[in-house]
């Protein structure tokens, strides 16, 4: 008997803990969940966007960060976690949407709406546009150290080349690392295929005794202080990481890259959905979107930032490759649950 | 506490008794639960099926986690002995260095250790000033095993100290005296009577090191893989609650037969049996 007293007093005690950290009111605040180093934060002298939307709409902003799209989905589905709006990319859009984890936006809430070029309007992912707005664009590509790479790369094949052994380093995440297996091996990133993706796996493998290892942002650090010379990343970091070691240089291998769009949504169990509108229309003003698009460095698909031309990136050749240089690319759809599990095992047998 | 009826010592222990059902037997209950169930929720031996293919994580893990509480014990004993001969001021000051270290994040520590061994570390760069070759250390079994030995030692000094401080000094006088040299009182006498103190300094160091993660990560930039690293990414990355628990169930045994062989060392009281 006293035991069954202990335990409901103890679940009492909880469940009043949750009670009281409940939201008295809603509208007041945007509970955000963000990729990693996402936002200008008020260095480099330019906007703090989050002081900057608190200051302008009187909504208070929770901002919390994960470090990939993976994370991301682990932890909403994990469960215990209150969130409003989230960014993440494409492939993870359409897999949220898919599983009814996104509501459906009211595009008249969003003035900005109008900054976004049309060709990022209706993207495969969200083909209706009824729950994403974009973010940022951006390519993956190859970059290099001049000083210590001398012929300039132009093919992935760069990366298992003995000449820069333990010089090399590759994506910590599976779908980025098997899209350059698969470019070279010329299969699709979206293959349903078993056997091509054992195939991709194993270029991965063969790779081993020249790799460096498998990174995250580390990367900054590795490429910057001449630890490795070559890495595959996103096109946007490229520069950010130039700024430091002037040696390096990028290009889009022959065989194809993947380009990516990363998107604003609204969880479909948001309880602030009006302050989340109001954060992802803010997020589209010009002015934060272009301290965004010069802290961040990738592309941005505002109009009113690109057609900018005192911004740092007006027309540059890397991020906004003109019509004759754009390269070959593909983006990532979401994989079925099966071919996902294969993948998944893959990556752990490549990095064991 | 002879004095406490029996009514009152269980009301004292009924907090805790609550406490471990909460938040010890029901997440080992949620763990082998979902290790025999699919993503469904129905019952299904595949994750188990699925292990063998982890037998080199489990087998690297149980190597390095050997390696690095066999080195740690190596480091730790002559250590210890020093430690328990100085005198008391200088011992709790000595101690508390070893400690200090322990107050910054293991994080940090990590990665100064990265900063370090790289290839443009700075022993690295020490080396070619001195016009000695570069090694290269970072992204091997010896980084990970190195990472793991800096972490943990402290846990293994501790145990190793509180026994050999303790140990009666006209016991080692009597083995003096009985013709003894100094090597037979140290395996005859101090070695035996210490046991107790090794046997949790192994326990203390093995156990966090076969759970490892994020340290070989680091040391390694993701190339050696341990059985946490493996959880930690079919929870996160994989998004596989079912195999992840499946082989957080593997651990769960390796842990409780290494305390179970440790126990034989040692009775309840803590006392040396063998």
């Amino acid at each position: 008997m006293k035991k069954i007293f202990s335990v409901c007093l103890c679940l009492v005690i909880t469940l009043l803990g949750f009670a009281a950290c409940a939201p008295k009111e809603e509208d007041k605040i945007v509970r955000v969940l963000n990729l990693g180093e996402y936002i200008a934060d008020g260095s480099d002298e330019l906007m703090d966007v989050l002081a900057e939307f608190e200051k302008r709409t009187g909504i208070s902003c929770e901002y919390s960060t994960v470090p990939n799209n993976e994370a991301l989905y682990a932890k909403l589905k994990g469960g215990g976690v209150d969130y409003d709006v989230i960014v993440t990319s494409d492939y993870m859009l359409e897999r949220m949407i898919d599983e009814n984890m996104l509501q459906k936006l009211n595009y008249s809430k969003i003035t900005n709406w109008g900054n976004i070029y049309d060709k990022y309007k209706k993207p495969s992912f969200d083909p209706r546009q009824q729950y994403t707005v974009p973010y940022n664009v951006g390519m993956v590509g190859l970059i290099y150290n001049s000083a210590k790479v001398t012929t300039p790369p132009t093919s992935w094949n760069a990366l298992w080349n003995p000449q820069y052994a333990g010089k090399i380093l590759m994506f910590n995440n599976p779908r980025d690392t098997f899209a350059i297996a698969q470019s070279l091996l010329g299969y699709s990133f979206n293959t349903t295929d078993r056997d091509e993706w054992t195939a991709a796996a194993q270029k991965i493998k063969d790779q081993k005794p020249v790799r460096y290892g498998f990174v995250d942002d580390e990367i900054f650090d590795k490429m910057q202080n001449n630890e490795t010379y070559l890495a595959p990343w996103y096109a946007g970091d490229f520069y950010t990481m130039a700024e430091i070691n002037p040696d390096l240089r990028f290009v889009y291998p022959k065989e194809g890259v993947n380009s990516f769009i990363d998107s604003f949504a609204i969880l479909s169990d948001a309880k602030n959905v009006g302050a989340a509108h109001k954060f992802i229309d803010f997020m589209l003003e010009p002015d934060v979107a272009l301290a965004n698009a010069e802290y961040l460095c990738y592309a941005s698909p505002n109009k009113t930032v690109v057609e900018n031309t005192g911004y740092t990136w007006y027309e540059d050749e890397i991020l906004y490759p003109s019509e004759g240089k754009y390269p070959k690319t593909e983006d990532f759809k979401n994989l079925p649950q099966d071919v996902l599990d294969l993948m998944n095992t893959l990556w752990d047998e490549v990095k064991r | 506490m002879r004095t406490l009826s029996n009514t009152a010592r269980r009301m004292l222990s009924a907090p805790y008794a609550l406490w471990s059902l909460l938040f010890i037997l029901a997440p080992m209950l949620f763990v082998v639960y979902y290790a025999f169930t699919d993503k469904s929720g129905a019952f299904s031996l595949d994750n188990i099926k699925g292990l063998t293919g982890y037998a080199g994580v489990f087998g690297r893990s149980v190597w390095y986690s050997v390696a690095a509480t066999v080195i740690c014990f190596i480091i730790a004993y002559p250590l210890a002995l020093c430690l328990a001969g100085m005198r008391e001021r200088t011992q709790r000051t000595l101690i508390m260095l070893i400690m200090l270290p322990m107050w910054m994040s293991f994080l940090i520590r990590t990665y100064a250790w990265l900063c370090l061994l790289q290839d443009q570390g700075i022993v690295n760069g020490v080396l070619e000033r001195i016009n000695l070759p570069r090694i290269h250390m970072i992204n091997t079994p010896g980084a990970v095993i190195l990472g793991m030995v800096y972490n943990y030692l402290p846990y293994m000094i501790v145990p190793l100290y509180n026994v050999l401080s303790k140990l009666d000094k006209s016991l080692l006088e009597a083995s003096h005296d009985l013709g003894a040299n100094s090597a037979q009182s140290l395996m005859r006498v101090t070695l035996p009577l210490s046991l107790p103190g090794i046997a949790s300094g192994i326990t203390m160091v093995f156990v966090p090191s076969i759970s490892t993660f994020y340290i070989s990560q680091k040391m390694s930039t993701n190339n050696i893989s341990m059985i946490g690293d493996v959880i930690e990414s079919q929870f996160i990355t994989a998004y596989n609650y079912n195999m992840g628990a499946a082989i957080s169930l593997v651990l769960m045994v390796l842990i409780l037969v290494s305390m179970m062989v440790m126990r034989r060392f040692t009775d309840s009281d803590g006392e040396v049996v063998v």
